[in-house]
């Protein structure tokens, strides 16, 4: 195509003038311009890779070992690697457990709020309401964490069922704890969703004589459901992933419970009380904690796809 | 959902109701529109709520009465002069003449007596001769409504004891390094840390990450390489930092130990578990947040700036850097801090990587131990006490107020550098 156009060119030009001959200048650099941006764009693959790869490998030599095998790993309800017993259901309920709980928390607060910002609130009110959603977004979890320890388990739980009935480490803290941090993920992402509405869609029900309400329940939302499934698992994702709270207040030892005011590990708290102490790289509970990401990773991408697949394929396309 | 069912319950469908009805009906149906907004409100006034109990929780815990007590007077030991105006000669003497010689040799071989600072043998003088002792700390609302039945319980159980209004958060709070002992413990060295941390994660993450940007939205053709990259950045933005944490252990902690104790570079009294490491880490973990920020950053740039430069014969990387980055600034800018602030808040992977708990020295190099502040709220979180729950509270104020300066630093140049097209 370039010898085309040269042609061209040549053929164009009138004899007299001989052409500027663009050609003639190196551009050496920009090709490796174009590398190096490739490369820095690619690196995301390296890292994606080199999580398989080392969760794999490290897994592999677990369940190679001999005390292990993988329908213990998964059959049996006992983790104490201690004694050589590895059945990865305690720390999976009490992940579950406490990540429901945050959704019972997150999802019905955080629609009720996007709901309210996107179809009852004046543009000054959002204004001022979404950056504290926003802020609230942003503190550390790990502050969460704190405050599940020191405030929702002894004032609220503690003070409302009693003591006695109560475990100082708890996963109903932990949940309702992490139910308010992701509360505003599950309200922008709604409330988003929410927005893209078309505004004739609410015209039409207005000019039907519907309510706000019965537009916003029965017009708008349904047709932003894909948005707000979406948003619900992408929240229930956070809640499986979140450590810090989980490890400072669902506390410290797998217990198989479904008792929420019970303490009970959760798989992140696990591997973050294993991996902090001084373990050597030898033992079987070092390659434990990798199996465990293992299930981690694959639970959080398959609801990552999930929501990203919920989102594209239920969307209601207008115009 | 159940205004719909109990509408069919009621009449057959396709009823429209008459005369006197219609107020009725349009009366109900306002009544029920009234009090789901009030639910939606409340919704919203909860998670308000939840923001201002956090806040209240946090600042109760960190201001309040303390009840101290000494084992020696400190007006004794100096003769009536305050203990902060003596030289550093003069604090010496008196750490020598009270504790035992074995002791004292030992703090110099620590650290020479020569060679420390004023500071901190005055820490050492607090901590081992006047042995200032919190026997009981309160909260700040109990500080000020119940006055009296504090100082009556004080009176009581610690006849000694001083009663004095204390904030855990000072001067020496944010310079000391930790500590054992709560009221002397300090957030010094975590600040450093974190600096240090924070240093290095942008350092790598920023080039990378815009350049990244780069290639998806100037260079990158519809390919499935490119969909790859593409699909794979928005899922690793997904994934749990602790996983992150998990590679970071097994690839820069362990694999690469050489490398980040900084063996290869002649240091020989660590492990793998430094400032490096840590950093190369957090680098993994922002890095998928600075693409996406500085892609869409970059997506806003109008197609027409890029089409006047190539019309003037500009080459590809001309027009980028010279037109498009430029005018991608304020967005990369403000992706840029939250992506800092981000890795400023984050405790799991660092957790993971073992960032030591009890660090009592200031990190000068990459390849030292290190402590972060989230790391430093998590432990002392963690402990048994009113005292270090305080302390841990004075801590979370560093950080959030660090976080808010961040994230108003963001807010306010993006409103300053903000062009419209």
């Amino acid at each position: 195509m370039e010898q085309e156009a040269r042609v061209a060119v040549e053929r164009s030009t009138p004899l007299s003038i001989s052409p500027i001959n663009l050609r003639g200048k190196p551009r050496f650099g920009e090709n490796v311009i174009e590398i190096i941006v490739f490369i820095c764009g690619a690196i995301s693959i390296f890292t994606t890779t080199a999580i398989v790869i080392v969760l794999f490998q490290e897994a592999w030599m677990f369940f190679g070992s001999p005390e292990v095998d993988l329908v213990e790993f998964f059959g049996t309800t006992t983790w104490q690697p201690e004694t050589g017993r590895f059945g990865i259901w305690p720390l999976m309920t009490s992940t579950l457990i406490t990540s429901i709980i945050a959704l019972m928390v997150a999802v019905p607060l955080g629609l009720g709020a996007a709901i309210y910002l996107s179809e009852y609130a004046s543009p000054q009110a959002r204004g001022y309401l979404k950056p504290i959603l926003e802020v609230l977004a942003g503190v550390p979890t790990v502050v969460y964490g704190y405050f599940a320890l020191t405030f929702v388990t002894p004032v609220i739980l503690q003070g409302l069922l009693g003591k006695e009935n109560v475990e100082i480490y708890n996963m109903l803290s932990a949940g309702l704890t992490m139910g308010i941090m992701i509360l505003p993920l599950v309200a922008s992402m709604s409330e988003d969703a929410l927005s893209a509405v078309p505004r004739a869609l609410r015209e039409g029900a207005y000019g039907l004589g519907a309510t706000r309400l019965e537009t916003s329940l029965r017009i708008v939302v349904p047709a932003a459901l894909s948005g707000i499934l979406a948003a619900v698992i992408v929240a229930m994702s956070r809640a499986v992933g979140e450590t810090m709270i989980v490890a400072l207040a669902a506390g410290a030892g797998p217990r198989f419970t479904f008792n929420p005011l019970q303490a009970a590990e959760t798989m992140t708290g696990h591997i973050a009380r294993i991996s902090g102490g001084d373990i050597s790289y030898a033992s079987i509970q070092y390659t434990s904690i990798f199996a465990i990401a293992l299930v981690l990773f694959f639970m959080t991408l398959l609801l990552n796809l999930l929501s990203g697949w919920v989102a594209s394929r239920f969307r209601e396309v207008y115009e | 959902m159940s205004a719909q069912s109990m509408d069919q319950r009621d009449r057959p469908t396709g009823y429209l109701p008459e005369g006197a009805d219609i107020n009725r009906n349009i009366a109900a149906r306002r009544l029920r529109g009234a009090i789901w907004q009030a639910i939606f409100v409340s919704s919203l006034i909860i998670g308000l709520l939840a923001l201002a109990t956090l806040i209240y929780t946090i600042v109760d815990d960190t201001f309040g009465y303390i009840a101290v007590q000494t084992k020696v007077d400190p007006e004794e030991l100096t003769g009536g002069r305050p203990l902060e105006e003596l030289s550093k000669e003069e604090l010496i003497e008196i750490l020598r003449a009270n504790v035992s010689a074995g002791l004292f040799r030992r703090f110099d071989r620590d650290e020479p007596f020569s060679e420390r600072s004023k500071e901190s043998v005055l820490q050492l003088v607090e901590e081992r001769v006047v042995g200032r002792e919190v026997v009981a700390a309160y909260k700040l609302t109990e500080s000020l409504l119940e006055r009296e039945r504090i100082e009556a319980t004080v009176r009581e159980r610690f006849p000694r004891a001083k009663l004095e209004f204390h904030s855990w958060i000072n001067r020496e709070f944010l310079t000391r390094p930790m500590s054992s002992v709560p009221i002397l413990a300090g957030v010094g060295n975590a600040i450093l840390g974190s600096l240090w941390v924070i240093a290095i994660t942008m350092l790598l993450a920023i080039p990378i990450g815009i350049l990244g940007g780069v290639y998806l939205e100037e260079y990158a053709s519809d390919t499935w390489y490119y969909r790859l990259i593409e699909t794979n950045i928005n899922n690793l933005a997904g994934v749990p930092s602790i996983i992150y944490g998990i590679l970071g252990l097994a690839v820069f902690v362990r694999a690469l130990e050489s490398f980040t104790s900084g063996a290869m570079f002649g240091v020989t009294d660590s492990n793998g578990r430094t400032i490096l490491s840590a950093g190369l880490t957090m680098a993994l973990l922002v890095l998928p947040l600075m693409i996406i920020n500085a892609r869409e950053a970059i997506r806003a740039v109008p197609q027409s700036l890029r089409q006047a430069s190539y019309g003037l014969g500009a080459t590809k990387w001309q027009t980028v850097w010279h037109h498009v980055l430029p005018n991608a600034l304020p967005g990369i800018l403000t992706g840029t801090i939250l992506s800092a602030s981000r890795a400023m808040g984050e405790t799991a992977p660092l957790i993971v990587i073992g960032a030591s708990t009890f660090v009592v020295f200031f990190p000068d190099s990459v390849f030292d131990k290190f402590t972060v502040i989230p790391i430093q709220i998590y432990n002392w979180t963690s402990q048994p006490g009113a005292q270090f729950r305080s302390i841990a509270a004075a801590a979370i104020i560093v950080l959030l107020v660090t976080l808010l300066a961040l994230n108003a630093t963001a807010i306010l140049l993006r409103n300053r550098l903000r062009r419209n097209y």
